[in-house]
């Protein structure tokens, strides 16, 4: 140890010499540092996004795909109630399917942020946060805020290739955009309950399929690719009362896609789908904020 | 906005510092330094206690860590040693005892502990897809220092730690060394008044340890309280001002370096000898060179005895063996490992159904380079080979 400490005993001086004018942290704190820490983790996530697209294309690929199947494999032969004639119209499918993929696909963008929470903990850069006197939410806050960039770059994608099936937006300017924003808003809110699982589950593949088996029937059971009048009473029930299947409708109606001639909704979520949606966006965020900030606090306690 | 730093002063009397608090050795081992000595220290820890479930992590856990100096916590897997620095930077609290940090209680304030200290972990806490920069200046806005002072003082680390070639390369790309290097730079951007580096060797390759071994002495030089585990006596050693042995969450011995090793039996000669017959005959040569209870592996042809002077020792056996025809294919005296450690002071050897520590340093390097051994360790058997 001595012989060690002689020898680099000039740096030791150049230390002392530097540390004078060196930065101190400040104590900050409140909600201006809360949000200022958020902002520096979404900007990590955001440059993430940028080096890693591998996620992006993914998230991107996967409604492509399901806006060709249903347009051309599905479409051609169901038939929506209200169209005349016995043959279904297959305009008119695609034109009611685009708002059903959307919906599907921003929740499935919200998964992102779990699975994230979840290699964050894995890899160990959490307890490195943790460490920081930095805001307990700021970690969440950050993540949840990049993802909302995540489904707005997916957004676009997809309202590209709705685009190019034909299907089109025939209300004004600001309607489409309540339409856009209350998708992005409801995917928002999911965001957190997945952040919440990510940090329960802590395994990225645990999470992924979870969130799958989850995720899948609830996007489904809902009119996001059939109208519900075919369905048996119990899923129309659940179907019209899941608020994935208001969304669609408010994207629906915003959008101006609502068939002519379709008989009018019967249940009050789908009669009221905006207010539906935002109400079950804000109840989720009133639960599962204060729920996932105090689960990344115990999670990485462990 | 914190106190003027008097380590540079203290720092060059920590050198030669002696064992915590002035620890004495019982016959039992038993660390005897009373509490109250301890008041002032950056790092106090009394009775830490932390059980997960079934297993008792932490077990009253003392610790202390005198201003500039460094304390090597020292033990296996499982030891505690992971949970103790979780504990001490408000990563994790304990079921019982209390810890202060840099004057701040750590149950009481934590957030006032993290603005005085910096930490690094087993795993090198990086984001892979950022680059060197990014990450410092990313820490540095995490601690609040503002813009220009954190992006300055990004640049300043990663020149002190050699990065500046890498600094605009996705961490991704560094190698294991670099990796830790960076995260270590990232525990240095507030200046801490204490650091904690958890295992910051585990699983590199020799190199880089040396590396490491470099950058830390350095820091300790210029002042740095530093609490320090490893699984790695040699580490303690070359690093650590004084040595607290830890064992299934209790501190088993306390001293410095040397104090440790003598504790623990020094230092023996062994031998690896070419023919069958060459057993018998080295084995007298050992003898006519002092040396007492030798121990023989006649399959292996080796021997091995306990000395006292090390090369000294060394030299003599050679001398006798020279006026012997027996071949010898290796000699060389080798220092005390941490097997010997625990063999010693537990009766039982490091890795024996120790209760895995929450961490893993389970890909823990088997093999550590000579040079930073002083050259004096033998060729026989390595830290860690014997695990």
């Amino acid at each position: 140890m001595s012989s060690s400490t002689s020898a680099s005993r000039t740096t030791a001086e150049a230390d002392g010499r530097r540390s004078s004018g060196r930065p101190s942290p400040s104590p900050g704190g409140g909600l201006g540092q809360a949000l200022g820490d958020g902002w520096t983790i979404a900007k990590r996530n955001l440059i993430r996004i940028k080096r890693v697209p591998d996620l992006l294309v993914g998230s991107i690929v996967s409604p492509i795909m399901f806006v060709l199947l249903f347009a051309y494999v599905f479409g051609g032969a169901i038939t929506l109630p209200g169209a005349d004639g016995s043959i279904p119209d297959p305009r008119a499918y695609r034109e009611f399917l685009i708002a059903g993929i959307f919906a599907q696909t921003v929740i499935f963008g919200a998964t992102i942020t779990g699975s994230g929470m979840a290699q964050d903990l894995k890899t160990g850069i959490i307890d490195r946060f943790r460490s920081l006197p930095m805001a307990p939410s700021a970690v969440l806050v950050g993540r949840t805020t990049a993802d909302v960039v995540n489904n707005v770059l997916t957004v676009v994608i997809m309202t590209l290739t709705g685009l190019l099936v034909g299907w089109r937006i025939t209300t004004s300017v600001g309607e489409a955009v309540l339409g856009y924003l209350v998708l992005l808003f409801f995917a928002y809110c999911v965001s957190w309950i997945m952040a919440y699982l990510g940090l329960l589950v802590r395994t990225p593949e645990v999470f992924n399929n979870v969130t799958f088996i989850v995720i899948f029937p609830l996007t489904f059971i809902a009119n996001t690719f059939v109208p519900l009048e075919t369905f048996p009473t119990v899923l129309r029930v659940f179907a019209e009362w899941n608020p994935v299947s208001s969304v669609t409708q408010a994207a629906r109606e915003l959008f101006g896609n609502l068939q002519p001639g379709a008989p009018d909704p019967t249940a009050w979520p789908l009669q009221n789908p905006v207010l539906y949606s935002v109400l079950w966006g804000v109840v989720m965020l009133v639960v599962f904020v204060p729920l996932t900030v105090r689960q990344y606090q115990r999670a990485a306690a462990r | 906005m914190r106190a003027p730093r008097l380590e540079q002063v203290q720092g060059e009397v920590s050198a030669e510092h002696p064992a915590v608090g002035g620890a004495r050795y019982g016959p039992g081992m038993t660390p005897t330094t009373s509490p109250r000595s301890r008041e002032d220290h950056p790092v106090v820890a009394e009775g830490l206690v932390k059980r997960y479930g079934a297993v008792t992590a932490l077990d009253g856990l003392d610790l202390a860590v005198p201003r500039g100096s460094v304390l090597g916590v020292l033990g296996p897997n499982g030891a505690g040693k992971t949970t103790a620095v979780r504990v001490l930077t408000t990563l994790l609290r304990p079921d019982a005892g209390r810890a202060v940090v840099a004057g701040v209680d750590v149950l009481a304030d934590p957030a006032g502990v993290r603005r005085r200290i910096g930490v690094s972990g087993q795993y090198a806490a990086v984001d892979e897809q950022l680059t060197g920069t990014e990450n410092l200046r990313m820490v540095g806005d995490l601690y609040h220092l503002g813009r220009g002072p954190s992006r300055a003082r990004a640049r300043e680390l990663l020149e002190r730690f050699s990065l500046t070639e890498a600094a605009d390369r996705p961490v991704k790309t560094y190698s294991g060394g670099m990796r830790r290097r960076l995260d270590l730079a990232g525990a240095l951007v507030a200046e801490p008044e204490v650091l904690f580096l958890d295992e910051p060797t585990t699983g590199l390759d020799p190199r880089s340890r040396l590396g490491m071994w470099e950058v830390i002495s350095e820091l300790v030089s210029g002042g740095t309280t530093l609490l320090l585990t490893t699984q790695y006596l040699e580490e303690a050693d070359r690093l650590a001002d004084s040595i607290a042995v830890i064992d299934t969450g209790r501190v088993i011995a306390e001293g410095t370096a040397d104090q440790l090793k003598a504790q623990i039996g020094g230092e023996r000669v062994e031998l690896t000898v070419g023919r069958d017959a060459d057993v018998a005959t080295a084995r007298e040569a050992l003898h006519r060179a002092g040396a007492e209870d030798v121990s023989v592996d006649e399959r292996a042809r080796s021997l091995s005895a306990p000395v006292t002077g090390g090369t000294a020792a060394l030299v003599a056996v050679l001398g006798a063996l020279r006026e012997t025809d027996a071949e010898v294919l290796d000699a060389g005296v080798r220092r005390p490992t941490l097997d010997d450690v625990f063999l010693t002071l537990t009766g039982r050897a490091a890795e024996d159904d120790a209760p895995d520590d929450g961490g893993t340093g389970g890909e823990a390097g088997g093999e550590t380079s000579d040079a930073g051994g002083r050259g004096r360790r033998g060729r026989h058997r390595r830290e860690g080979e014997a695990r």
